[in-house]
């Protein structure tokens, strides 16, 4: 029987990992992302979880371990968020490399200096070029529904790469929320053992990532990038057997409303459920207004988002991040995505809510006035005091 | 009666190491007591070249390439997998250089040392970043030449005693070792593989092109340096209980001289220089038989 739980996102992914039958945790705290751990370490100790818990001395050691353990052959979980996730880079390429299906939480969190825990994407969107999936989730039903649904496709041996799925630190990491937990038997008809194809086996030995030179090396980075578009399919596959499994429906992407909108709003994350109700007030007024929300940011859903968009004629996208220099990260792929495109909308790059500072309707609702009334630019600030 | 070390080859001929390399020899001697149900991981290191490129492999164990300063949680985690995957018992061995320990990985091999982790931990140390071209490590000895430390400028520190921080550790078991005593290295492996928990062995790896030495001195080298007690093999236990290998602690040690001068990195050294190094070892080696009680 499934059970009706209302947990904080951080325990939904705690929950995700138990349902998945993980069989080695590593993992080092970091606030906002402890209750993950905590809950996890408090159910390997009481027997719930029949898993490994290393408690590790850093998140680099967090990844490398969630690595040899994968590497091993067993199912490996982690969580972390910003300064963790940034330790952990050198790692994060080594597992993709290494093809891994690690999966693991970031709460997103701005980076430091100054010293901040408020939610921001640039910690995950800095590690995007690393071959991660990512997926951003605004529920925390979809939090815990996406561990799973993340196994079943880093699992599949034509995708073998890690996946990360994020939650925004606060908003939802600790917004407490109605979740419903799935059966474990049914569950693992959704997801069997991890059973992989190559790992390090007494048995039958094999050298994984000895000294590759140009002869070979691109070729593994080819194989990455097809396993990446290859995913799409498979991650498709995944959300559908979902669906028809527990009956709730995901998707690449999340449109809401797109159908005839003449402008519609692109964001990630929990933006987009405040974004809905903008849209709602809007339509009512007669709007013709829409929302795509990203799910999957890796790999990066072109079909979709080409599908949604190119009938537009504004597209505005709320960027809760930065890559100085250049502007809303978000923005760049959405803007290159339509280039091709022979009719393109005009294209409207907001920042807001760096920080963790509130993106509420009032803020959305501005968006859409500011596109109305202005030619596109590629970097508009929103709510900045100076 | 001969104590005899395993026939068995884990190992095979072809790697890339350098002649009369230290490092290759102990990892091969190493394995023939370790045996088939070994995982192995390299951080980067000389031996991250020396197994061979891709697809290629000189070791007939499961080995996975790690980065440089993981060596010891790679392994900490592939033994938690191998514990849920494998139906017999694995050894899983991080097998890392002096810098890989020392400096970059220190922080990786206290950790899996202070959880008392169920590994093998190797250090094979030719005290420099040979894999880069010999810079200093702070495993490298005082008045050595490397790349980093020139003959006008050299090291002027002296090694890092790494054996006593493990041994704060209180890991169950450790030890120092070296290719040219064989039969000691089997030994304490032997030892080593009925214990459950963090098990550390230091070798001193002679490396000539590092050490500006003739390939064919290795073993000879790697006898002075107990010889002299300037890397003297001993045991310790819980990190208490030492117990003194070779050179025997009732005998004078030979001069640090025939050691250093056998090696173009010390060639540079005055003869000042010789009795600080003489002094110092001599205090060490006071130091090590009071903590074995001899
Ligand atoms: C994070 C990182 N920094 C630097 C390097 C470059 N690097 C590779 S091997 C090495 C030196 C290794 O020295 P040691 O551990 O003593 O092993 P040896 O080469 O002497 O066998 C260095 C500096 C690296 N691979 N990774
Ligand atoms: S440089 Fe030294 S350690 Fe490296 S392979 Fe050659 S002899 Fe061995
Ligand atoms: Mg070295």
């Amino acid at each position: 029987m499934s059970e009706q739980k209302v947990i904080m996102g951080n325990h939904a992914l705690s929950y995700g990992a138990v349902t998945s039958r993980v069989q080695v945790i590593a993992a080092y705290p970091i606030t906002p992302q402890t209750q993950v751990v905590e809950l996890l370490s408090e159910m390997c100790a009481d027997g719930t979880l029949d898993a490994e818990f290393i408690k590790v001395e850093s998140e680099h050691s967090a990844m490398a371990a969630s690595i040899g353990a994968s590497a091993a052959g067993a199912r490996a979980f982690t969580a972390t968020s910003a300064q963790g996730l940034a330790l952990m880079h050198e790692m994060l390429h080594w597992a993709v490399g290494a093809r891994l299906p690690i999966v693991m939480g970031n709460i997103n969190r701005s980076m430091a200096p100054p010293w901040t825990i408020w939610s921001e994407q640039t910690d995950s969107l800095s590690q995007r070029d690393t071959g991660w999936l990512q997926i951003y989730a605004s529920s925390n039903q979809e939090v815990y529904d996406s561990v799973l649904i993340a196994y079943k496709v880093a699992e599949n041996e034509k995708v073998s790469l890690p996946v990360m799925i994020i939650l925004d630190a606060f908003f939802l990491s600790h917004t407490s929320e109605n979740v419903t937990l799935i059966d474990q038997k049914d569950a693992d008809r959704y997801l069997k053992p991890y059973n992989p194809k190559y790992r390090l086996d007494i048995k039958d030995p094999h050298t994984f990532g000895g000294l590759t030179g140009p002869d070979w090396y691109m070729e593994l980075r080819y194989k990455i990038q097809k396993a990446m578009e290859d995913s799409i399919d498979v991650i498709k596959d995944a959300q559908k057997e979902f669906k028809e499994m527990f009956g709730r429906e995901y998707g690449l992407v999340e449109p809401y409303r797109c159908e005839d909108a003449d402008t519609i709003l692109v964001t990630m994350a929990t933006a987009a459920s405040t974004s809905k109700q903008v849209i709602d007030e809007l339509r009512d007024k007669g709007e013709k207004v829409g929302l795509l929300r990203i799910r999957f940011f890796r790999p990066f859903p072109y079909d979709e988002v080409r599908k949604y968009l190119k009938n537009s004629k504004k597209v505005i996208v709320l960027d809760r991040n930065l890559s100085p220099g250049a502007g809303g990260i978000v923005f760049q792929e959405v803007k290159s995505a339509l280039y091709n495109e022979p009719v393109k909308p005009k294209i409207y790059g907001y920042i807001a809510g760096l920080g963790g500072r509130d993106i509420t309707v009032n803020t959305i609702g501005k968006l859409f006035d500011d596109a109305k009334n202005s030619e596109p630019a590629d970097i508009k600030w929103m709510e900045v005091k100076i | 009666m001969k104590y005899s070390i395993p026939q068995k080859e884990l190992m095979n001929p072809g790697h890339l190491a350098c002649q009369g390399c230290g490092g290759a020899l102990s990892l091969r001697l190493v394995l023939k007591t370790l045996g088939e149900n070994t995982i192995l991981t390299f951080p980067a290191c000389c031996w991250s070249v020396i197994d061979g490129p891709f697809p290629y492999s000189s070791v007939k164990v499961p080995l996975f390439h790690t980065a440089f300063e993981t060596a010891a949680i790679t392994a900490a985690g592939i033994k938690a997998g191998a514990k849920k995957v494998e139906k017999e018992y694995v050894n899983a061995v991080a097998w890392a250089g002096d810098g890989g320990t020392y400096d970059i990985g220190i922080q990786a091999l206290s950790g899996a040392a202070e959880r008392n982790d169920d590994i093998f931990y190797f250090v094979y140390d030719n005290e420099a970043y040979m894999n880069t071209g010999v810079q200093r490590s702070s495993a490298t000895p005082k008045g050595a030449w490397t790349t980093t430390t020139p003959t006008t400028f050299p090291k002027a520190e002296f090694k890092k005693d790494l054996d006593a921080i493990v041994a704060a550790h209180y890991v169950p078991y450790q030890a120092t070792a070296s290719p040219s005593y064989p039969e000691d290295l089997t030994k304490k492996l032997e030892k080593a593989v009925k214990i459950r928990g963090f098990k550390f062995f230091h070798i001193l790896a002679p490396c000539p092109p590092g050490w500006k030495t003739n390939p064919e001195d290795t073993i000879k080298l790697g006898k002075l340096a107990v010889e002299s007690g300037i890397f003297p093999l001993y045991e310790i236990e819980n990190g208490e209980k030492y117990t003194i290998n070779m050179p025997s602690p009732k005998k004078d040690l030979k001069p640090v001289n025939e050691y250093l001068t056998k090696q173009g990195r010390f060639r540079h050294l005055k003869e000042d220089d010789v009795k600080t190094i003489q002094e110092y070892v001599n205090k060490r080696w006071e130091k090590l038989k009071r903590l074995a009680g001899v």
